[in-house]
C-alpha cells in the first residue's frame, strides 16, 4: 500500500518544496569568491534547449552567464533559464536513499535500498508475471538515460509496460507527423520561422512557454511577415498578431477544416505541389466541403470573415510556417487536429522550401530526444516501431538477446495508471515523472498509487509522486551527468557535466545499471559512462528514422549541435527535412489524411456550462518539482489563479482576487480569481503546475486520444461559483 | 561598447521578466533588480513593459540631488548615487520623470541602472539586453537598427512642453498604427442575434 506515510504538511516541512533564493554562501560570497570556471551547457527546462554557461566553484553551481555564441538563442534566456542554477545546492535535495516507515521516511544505505527494491520486484514478478511491473520515464532525461530506461524495462525487467511523461506532451504531433511524413520531428530548423512571410500559430502560448521563439517571430515581422493567432486566450504575443481568432476550446479541428474549405473554394491551393508531392488530396477536399465559414463560425465562435481572411492570408503568402503545441494536441482528437493543420500546409504547398513548414513546438527539455530511443511503449531506438520484425531483429542483436525475448508494446502512461488502479499492474519504478501533479483526475492517480504493492522512485527532490514510494533513490540533476538532448528543432545538443551529485546521491544512469546488475542482468548493462551508453545508442539508432550514428559529443561541440538524421561520421546533419517536398514515406509523397470531428470527452452541459482549459505560466515548468523550489520564480506567480472574463465574473458576482470554486464532474477546487478580458467569456483557465488542493488536474478528465493516448487537458466542462472563504490546505 | 546603443521597445515585451531576474544576478547589486517592470493594466490587456534607466542628457535626478551624489560619466551613463554622499532623501526617486531610481532601504542609498558598467567596460552587452528573448530590451550597433527594425528610434521624449533628451532610445511606430481592442470578446462571433447555435453562457 503505497500511501504517503505522513501528512502533506509534515512531508512538506521536511522535504519541501522550499523556495531557494540565493546561491550557496549567499550573495556576498559570489563577489568575494567568484566562479573558478564556466561550463557551456543547456537549460534543464523546456524543449528550446537554450545554450547557457553555468558558473562553477568547487563542485557547486553558483550562477550563470549567457552563452552568446550558441546559435539558437544567442545568449537569450527566459526567467527559468536565468534562475535554473538555484536548483543546485538546494535544501530539499535528497542526499540519501529513503525507506518508508509507519510515520515517514528513514535514511538507508544504498545496499539496503537497492536490495529491497530488487527483492520486491522479483517477488512481484514471480507471483504476478513480468508485466505486473511498470516503468515510468521522462522527457527531461538526457537521451542516454531515456535509452537506458527502455532497455532496462525490456531487458532488465522483461516487462512490456514502459512509458514516459512525454505521453502528456508530444505524442499527438508524433502520430500525425508519422502518418503524414513518416517521421516524428519538426521538419524545419527554427531559422525558417524568421524567413516566413506568414506565421500561423494555433494552440501555442509562445511568449510564456517558448519565450525564445518570440525572437524568430519578431524578426519575421520586421521583414513584413503577418502573424495569425488562434487561441481561446490572448497570450502575450497576441497584441502583435495581424489576425486573432479566439476559438472555443476543442473546436480547432473545425476551424482548420474551415480554413481549408476557404482555400479550396477560392482555388488558392498549390495544384502543382499537390499533384507532384502528395497523395490523398481528393478525399480530404471532399471532407471539408461542408465546412463553410458560416457554420464553422457558429461552432468555433470565430467570425466567418476572420476565418476567410486568415485562410486567404495563409494561402496567398509566398512562404509560411504553421506552428502548434499542446493547445492543439492536448485533446481527445489531438491527432486529427494536427493532421488538419498539416493538410492546410500541404494544400498551400508550404513544405520543403525555405521559410516554409508545419512545425510542432516541443515542450520538454529533451521532449524530442526523449521520445526517439525506446522509452515510449511502442518504440525501439532510432524511432523504430516495436512491432516491426526488422527493427526487433536489429535492436535485439545490439542488445545481445533474441528478438523473441523483446516484449511487445505495452500500455501508455495513462493506461498504466488505469491498470495500476485496476490491480493489473502491482509495482512501479518511476524516474523523472510526477503523475500526481501532471496526469488528469489527480484523485484517481493518488488512489492508484495507494494500491501499488511496491513503488520505487528515483528523484532528486521528494516530488508529490515520490511521497507515495516505498523506496526513494536519490538521483541526479541534469548538470550532474554528461549526455545529449535533442531540441525542438531537431538539433542534438551536448549536455556537459558541471558538478557531481551531492552527498550520497548518485547519477541516475548508475542507479538504473545497479538495479539491473542486482537483477542478474549485469552483462547487458556494462557501461562505465554515459558516453558508452551513447555509443550503443548510436549503433541501435543506425539505419532507423532518428539515425544518430554519425553524431559524437565532439562533433556536436564543433558544429554547435547536429540535426538528425546523421547517418555517418562525415555527414553534417539535416537541419531541414523534406527538401523539395520529399517526405520520409517510401514513395516520397506527403500524405493528406482525412480528419473527422468528434465531441470532447467532457462536453459542456447545462450543469457544467463553462469550458475549462489548462496550461502553463512563464515562471513555472511542468509539475513544478524544480521550479516551485526556486524563489525568484515562485514569487512571479506564487499560486494558481483562475482566469475569468469580466462578463462571466459579473454574472457570478466575482471580483478580482475573490475565491472561486471551479467544479467539474471529478472534483472541485477553490482558487483566487484573475479577472481579465483576455480570455473568452465562456472559458476559464487554470495553470497546472501545483499539487493537491491547488491542482488543475484535480479537475481534468482521463479521456485520451485513441491513437496518441494523450489526455484531453485542454477541454473540460466546469461550473464556477464565488467561494466565501479560502480552501482548507490538506486534502 | 563603442557604437552600441540601448533600445527599448515595449510593444515587443512578452512579460517574461527574464530581464528582472537576470539583473538581480549582477555582482554589484546581487539580489536587487534595477529593471522597472510593469503590467500596464492587467484586467484589460496582456501588455507589459520593461524599462532600464533612460540616462538623460540633463538628468533630473542629479539636478534635484541636494548632496551632489549623482554623477553622469563621459560615456553618458548616469550612475547610482555615490555612497559616501547619498543621504537617502528620495528627491531623485520623486523627481525622475520615468520613475527609475530606487531607494534600497538596506543599502541606505539610491541605486539605479548603470547599464551594466561591469559588463560594457569589458566588451559585453548589458545583462538585461543579452537575455531578453523578445527584443524588448536590446543593445545593438546604432547603424544596424534601421536594417533590423521596422519601427523608428527616438530619444527625445515629450512631457507636455518639456522635451527630455536621453541616451537610451525608444522604438515607436513609423507612422501611427490603428488602435486595437484588447478584449477577447470583441473578436468573437456568437451568431446572429436570436439565432440558435449560441448556447454558451455569456
Amino acid at each position: 500500500m503505497a500511501k504517503p506515510p505522513a501528512s502533506i504538511a509534515e512531508l512538506t516541512e521536511k522535504y519541501g518544496p522550499h523556495p531557494n533564493y540565493v546561491p550557496i554562501g549567499g550573495w556576498q560570497e559570489q563577489t568575494s569568491n567568484p566562479a573558478d570556471h564556466l561550463v557551456k551547457t543547456h537549460c534543464c527546462f523546456c524543449g528550446q534547449q537554450c545554450g547557457i554557461q553555468l558558473k562553477v566553484r568547487e563542485n557547486h553551481v553558483i550562477g550563470f552567464e549567457p552563452w552568446e555564441d550558441f546559435p539558437f538563442n544567442k545568449g537569450k534566456l527566459c526567467p527559468k533559464g536565468v534562475k535554473r542554477y538555484l536548483q543546485s545546492n538546494h535544501q530539499d535535495r535528497l542526499l540519501d536513499p529513503l525507506m518508508r516507515t509507519d510515520t515517514g521516511f528513514r535514511k538507508a544505505d544504498w545496499d539496503e535500498a537497492l536490495d529491497f527494491t530488487v527483492r520486491r520486484l522479483r517477488e512481484i514478478q514471480a507471483k504476478h508475471g513480468k508485466d505486473s511491473v511498470a516503468v515510468f520515464g521522462g522527457a527531461s532525461l538526457i537521451s542516454e538515460k531515456s535509452y537506458l530506461m527502455g532497455k532496462f524495462a525490456r531487458v532488465g525487467l522483461g516487462t512490456r509496460h514502459i512509458d514516459y511523461n512525454g505521453r502528456l506532451c508530444m505524442v499527438s504531433a508524433g502520430v500525425a507527423y508519422k502518418l503524414a511524413f513518416h517521421v516524428d520531428r519538426s521538419p524545419i530548423q527554427w531559422e525558417e520561422i524568421a524567413r516566413a512571410d506568414v506565421i500561423f500559430v494555433i494552440g501555442a502560448n509562445i511568449g510564456e512557454c517558448y519565450p525564445i521563439t518570440t525572437d524568430y517571430i519578431w524578426r519575421a515581422k520586421d521583414r513584413g511577415a503577418k502573424l495569425i493567432l488562434a487561441d481561446p486566450r490572448m497570450t502575450p504575443i497576441s497584441r502583435n498578431a495581424d489576425i486573432y481568432m479566439p476559438l472555443r476550446p476543442g473546436t480547432d479541428l473545425v476551424l482548420l477544416m474551415g480554413m481549408l474549405h476557404v482555400v479550396l473554394r477560392d482555388g488558392l491551393e498549390d495544384r502543382d505541389f499537390i499533384a507532384e508531392h502528395t497523395s490523398g488530396f481528393d478525399e480530404v477536399a471532399e471532407s471539408v466541403k461542408s465546412y463553410d465559414p458560416r457554420s464553422v463560425g457558429e461552432r468555433t465562435g470565430v467570425p466567418p470573415e476572420t476565418i476567410e481572411r486568415a485562410a486567404r492570408l495563409f494561402a496567398t503568402a509566398p512562404t509560411g510556417v504553421a506552428m502548434h503545441s499542446r493547445g492543439l494536441e492536448h485533446q481527445s482528437k489531438g491527432v486529427e487536429n494536427v493532421l488538419a493543420l498539416i493538410n492546410l500546409t500541404l494544400a498551400t504547398g508550404k513544405i520543403g522550401r525555405p521559410g516554409c513548414g508545419c512545425t510542432m513546438i516541443t515542450g520538454q527539455g529533451n521532449g524530442q530526444g526523449g521520445r526517439e530511443h525506446g522509452q515510449k511503449c511502442d518504440q525501439l531506438p532510432g524511432q523504430r516501431q516495436l512491432t516491426d520484425p526488422a527493427a526487433r531483429e536489429h535492436v535485439a542483436r545490439i542488445w545481445g538477446i533474441s528478438p523473441d525475448e523483446l516484449p511487445q508494446p505495452g500500455y501508455s502512461a495513462q493506461e498504466i495508471m488505469n491498470a495500476i488502479h485496476e490491480g493489473e499492474i502491482k509495482a512501479l519504478v518511476c524516474m523523472c515523472f510526477n503523475p500526481v501533479v501532471s496526469l488528469p483526475n489527480a484523485d484517481f492517480t493518488r488512489e492508484a498509487l495507494n494500491k501499488l504493492e511496491f513503488f520505487a522512485s528515483i528523484d532528486f527532490f521528494l516530488s508529490e509522486t515520490a511521497r507515495h514510494a516505498d523506496v526513494v533513490l536519490p538521483g541526479s540533476l541534469q548538470e550532474e551527468e554528461e549526455g545529449v538532448v535533442c531540441s525542438g528543432e531537431g538539433r542534438v545538443c551536448h549536455i556537459r557535466k558541471a558538478v557531481d551529485p551531492p552527498g550520497n546521491a548518485r547519477p541516475d544512469s548508475e542507479i538504473i545499471c545497479d538495479i539491473a546488475r542486482r537483477l542478474g542482468k549485469e552483462k547487458y548493462f556494462p557501461y562505465r559512462s554515459t558516453r558508452e551508453i551513447f555509443d550503443e545508442l548510436r549503433e541501435a539508432s543506425r539505419g532507423g528514422i532518428a539515425d544518430y550514428y554519425g553524431i559524437t559529443y565532439e562533433k556536436i561541440d564543433r558544429q554547435m549541435g547536429v540535426f538528425w538524421p546523421c547517418p555517418d561520421l562525415d555527414h553534417p546533419g539535416t537541419p531541414n527535412l523534406f527538401e523539395g517536398g520529399v517526405s520520409f514515406h517510401h514513395d516520397g509523397k506527403c500524405r493528406f489524411v482525412v480528419t473527422e470531428w468528434r465531441e470532447s470527452g467532457d462536453p459542456i452541459t447545462p450543469e457544467h456550462p463553462i469550458f475549462l482549459t489548462t496550461g502553463r505560466v512563464v515562471s513555472q515548468f511542468l509539475s513544478g518539482a524544480q521550479t516551485r523550489r526556486i524563489g525568484g520564480l515562485v514569487d512571479m506567480y506564487p499560486e494558481p489563479r483562475v482566469e475569468i472574463h469580466p462578463r462571466l465574473a459579473a454574472k457570478h458576482g466575482i471580483a478580482d482576487k475573490d475565491w472561486v470554486t471551479v467544479t467539474t464532474k471529478r472534483a472541485a477546487i477553490t482558487l483566487r480569481a484573475l479577472v481579465v478580458s483576455t480570455i473568452r467569456p465562456d472559458t476559464v483557465f487554470v495553470p497546472y503546475h501545483w499539487p493537491d488542493k491547488k491542482s488543475a488536474n484535480m479537475l481534468t478528465h482521463r479521456t485520451i486520444d485513441p491513437r496518441s493516448k494523450i489526455p484531453e487537458f485542454k477541454v473540460s466542462a466546469c461550473r464556477i461559483a464565488k467561494a466565501e472563504r479560502a480552501p482548507e490546505e490538506e486534502l | 561598447m563603442f557604437g552600441y546603443e540601448f533600445y527599448v521597445d515595449t510593444s515587443r515585451c512578452i512579460g517574461c521578466q527574464a530581464c528582472v531576474k537576470a539583473c538581480e544576478e549582477c555582482d554589484t547589486h546581487r539580489g536587487v533588480s534595477m529593471i522597472n517592470f510593469d503590467y500596464l493594466d492587467r484586467p484589460n490587456t496582456i501588455e507589459t513593459s520593461a524599462f532600464v534607466c533612460f540616462h538623460c542628457d540633463e538628468p533630473t535626478c542629479a539636478m534635484v540631488c541636494p548632496a551632489d551624489a549623482i554623477k553622469k560619466g563621459e560615456d553618458g551613463i548616469v550612475q547610482s548615487s555615490l555612497k559616501p554622499r547619498c543621504i537617502a532623501c528620495s528627491n531623485c526617486v520623486l523627481a525622475c520623470p520615468f520613475g527609475i531610481p530606487k531607494l534600497v532601504p538596506e543599502y541606505e542609498q539610491m541605486v539605479k541602472c548603470d547599464m551594466c558598467y561591469d559588463r560594457t567596460s569589458v566588451g559585453k552587452k548589458p545583462m538585461c539586453a543579452t537575455v531578453c528573448p523578445s527584443q524588448a530590451l536590446a543593445y545593438v550597433r546604432s547603424e544596424d537598427i534601421p536594417k533590423l527594425r521596422r519601427e523608428k528610434a527616438i530619444n527625445e521624449i515629450r512631457f507636455g512642453n518639456e522635451v527630455v533628451k536621453t541616451k537610451v532610445f525608444m522604438m515607436v511606430p513609423q507612422d501611427g498604427e490603428d488602435r486595437i481592442s484588447l478584449d477577447a470578446a470583441d473578436y468573437m462571433w456568437e451568431g446572429e442575434p436570436n439565432e440558435p447555435g449560441t448556447i454558451i453562457a455569456r
